[in-house]
């Protein structure tokens, strides 16, 4: 069929589960063809096939094997499993759409850089809390110098599988890279924190950023660095439905205890549309969804008019 | 996971090592604000009395100089070289918690001569921590697990969580009171339960706070439960209303019998001549301090409370009652000024 794309999603824990809802729903380009994990009895295998996926827990030995290998695989594993496949997806000419923190392509935020290349052979999503955070210091520095943007991101324990698990440290390096390199920071810090409280609470991020002095000040540019970030919390909106300001950002005038910055500090909730997991999981959708808005700009991409390749 | 397992080593005696840990948890009732003077003072004092662990990191841990924890005055790692420089048979030990520090803080502060690697997790969360005790071990770091706010959970779930840490690298786990809350026989009872799920691998520590007014009872009761290694700190200076304090410890363990090599009248000189005089307050068992214990707060979270209260104008206690009851666990400060916010929403006339 002229136009579509073939996927494969590895990885059938909570992410890779979510996203497959995610694009069999959105039936655009890309189209979800093949699903591999490493645990035969895993839940998304079992969904997988129900949907018509072939589906595997060979892992990528056997995708690699098919006939055609799909065009782009969405890689929800853990870091450490990504970098010894990513080579392996190269060599075969597979685009990789990577999910975990393994931060070896470019990294992509959805409505802050799409103008990645796309001729990448692998595009990192960063993290769960970045692309929930990322935005926000971006609408923030789009108006003002940020010299510091830290993010606090707090998930429910049960939306966190075990490739999360094994990942801390790599959420917390590739996330605070991406407040600086995506959000505009000079520098980032992230922060991830697991609560496993009943019912299971909806995930939750703090972002502070500090600005200066007149940034903080009732005036002209705190109206701009408000209306920012209010118009980029709409933007994400428009994919993550459940991505809401539990209050106006809060400004505070230069403190000794902040080493002398100013701050402006942002509530955000996530609530998710409870595609696999339920609505607790936002983390799950925010990654989920940007990455298949990815996944359809690189499909088009692909599928598109190619440009002249000269020898 | 390399080397031996701690446990059996020093059991056997009946001895029990106490870590102090003012110049780590008491950085919590400094807002992080100890100057390196305060900590060569403090380890010279302490080292003198032959506590055989001194903890220095940020309030939160390695890497928690922050926005949300509170930005230290002195760079961690200074502050952790002039302890190494300054101690002559004590081990400097250092926490993290994983999401906040990571294994390259550790590595740092295992170059500025820490030797012990405290790695804390809420208490049912312990398989966060794997990646950090297989890098502790790997530096040839000894290992020591925190499962924090233990009163969460029953003595059997804290025992699985401890086994986790255990099966990870951990030479010892400790049940951690980190809001203070528990009461004489369910501290005992945790720690029994570790020590019957990992006493052949690994030691038992209990950690204490005075919420209550019982971490040193609760100390106590820790230690003929089979607990081998306890926290204290001076003046009780810590998160909360504070630690149990190591001078009491020492008065009490000895009384008992309890062997931990620590001289009474130097640990009582540490507290009162070294480091009393340089507090602009001790931390005290008011209002938000007991409602903290009697909510299951986490300790540290009092004086962002107070400031949050104070800007927002609403009453800390209302605030830590709230944050009991919304579950928030260790490092979630950024919730307290989000409840403040509401909280303050919701009196507008």
């Amino acid at each position: 069929m002229v136009g579509e794309v073939t996927a494969a999603i590895v990885g059938s824990g909570n992410i890779g589960t979510d996203l497959m809802v995610k694009l069999l729903r959105a039936g655009g380009l890309v189209r979800p063809r093949y699903m591999v994990g490493i645990d035969p009895d895993s839940d998304g295998l079992a969904r997988a096939r129900r949907h018509g996926l072939e589906a595997s827990a060979s892992g990528v030995d056997w995708l690699l094997k098919r006939d055609p290998v799909p065009d782009i695989v969405f890689e929800a594993t853990s870091a450490r499993a990504h970098v010894q496949n990513a080579p392996r997806y190269a060599e075969a000419g597979v685009r990789a759409i990577d999910l975990t923190p393994a931060a070896l392509g470019p990294y992509v935020c959805p409505p802050v850089n799409l103008d990645v290349n796309l001729d990448a052979p692998n595009l990192n999503m960063i993290s769960c809390g970045g692309q929930a955070t990322i935005p926000v210091v971006a609408a923030v520095s789009a108006v003002t110098g940020v010299a510091y943007a830290e993010i606090v991101a707090s998930v429910a324990s049960k939306s966190a599988g075990p490739g999360t698990r094994a990942n801390i440290d790599e959420f917390t390096a590739t996330t605070a890279s991406g407040l600086r390199e995506v959000g505009g920071a000079a520098r980032g810090k992230a922060i991830i924190l697991l609560n496993p409280v009943e019912p299971p609470m909806i995930m939750r991020n703090t972002v502070f950023c500090a600005i200066p002095a007149e940034a903080a000040e009732p005036g002209p540019v705190r109206d701009a660095v408000t209306a920012s970030i209010e118009a980029m919390a709409e933007t994400v909106r428009s994919y993550v439905p459940g991505y809401t300001l539990r209050a106006e950002p809060q400004y505070d005038p230069p403190d000794a205890r902040w080493r002398g910055m100013a701050r402006v500090a942002v509530f955000l909730e996530v609530r998710g549309r409870g595609d696999y997991l339920p609505e607790y999981a936002g983390n799950l959708d925010i990654m989920t969804a940007a990455a298949a808005r990815v996944g359809e700009l690189l499909a088009a991409y692909l599928a598109g008019p190619r440009p002249q390749v000269t020898a | 996971m390399s080397g031996q397992p701690a446990g059996a080593a020093v059991a056997a005696d009946g001895h029990v090592r106490l870590t102090d840990s003012t110049l780590r948890d008491g950085s919590h009732a400094l807002a992080h604000q100890f100057t390196e003077e305060q900590v060569r003072a403090v380890v010279h004092a302490l080292d003198a009395a032959n506590v055989e662990v001194i903890e220095v990191s940020h309030g939160d841990g390695l890497g928690g100089s922050s926005f949300n924890y509170g930005f230290s005055l002195a760079d961690e790692f200074d502050l952790i070289a002039a302890a190494v420089a300054e101690a002559h048979r004590a081990k400097i030990a250092v926490l993290l918690l994983p999401g906040v520090g990571t294994v390259d803080d550790l590595a740092r502060a295992r170059d500025s001569g820490a030797s012990v690697a405290r790695i804390a997790t809420h208490c049912t969360e312990a398989d966060v921590s794997v990646q950090h005790f297989g890098a502790a071990r790997d530096m040839g770091m000894e290992t020591v697990g925190f499962l924090m706010l233990a009163h969460r959970i029953g003595p059997a779930e804290l025992a699985r969580q401890a086994r986790i840490m255990v099966d990870a690298g951990a030479q010892c786990v400790y049940v951690v009171d980190s809001a203070g809350a528990l009461i004489l026989a369910e501290a005992q009872a945790r720690v029994a339960a570790l020590v019957a799920a990992i006493g052949a691998d690994a030691q038992v520590g209990f950690h204490g706070h005075q919420n209550l007014s019982l971490g040193v009872a609760n100390s106590v009761l820790a230690v003929q439960g089979g607990a081998r290694q306890v926290d204290g700190a001076l003046c009780a200076l810590g998160a909360g209303a504070g630690n149990a304090p190591t001078e009491v410890l020492v008065a009490t363990f000895e009384r008992l019998g309890i062997d931990t090599g620590v001289d009474v009248d130097l640990a009582l000189a540490a507290a009162q001549d070294v480091l009393r005089p340089t507090l602009p307050r001790l931390p005290n068992a008011d209002r938000s301090a007991i409602v903290q214990g009697y909510a299951g707060v986490y300790g540290s979270f009092l004086l962002h409370a107070e400031r949050a209260a104070q800007r927002y104008g609403v009453p800390a206690h209302e605030i830590l009652q709230k944050v009991g009851e919304a579950g928030y666990v260790g490092g979630q400060e950024d919730m307290i000024i989000d409840i403040a916010i509401q909280l303050a929403e919701s009196r507008r006339p």
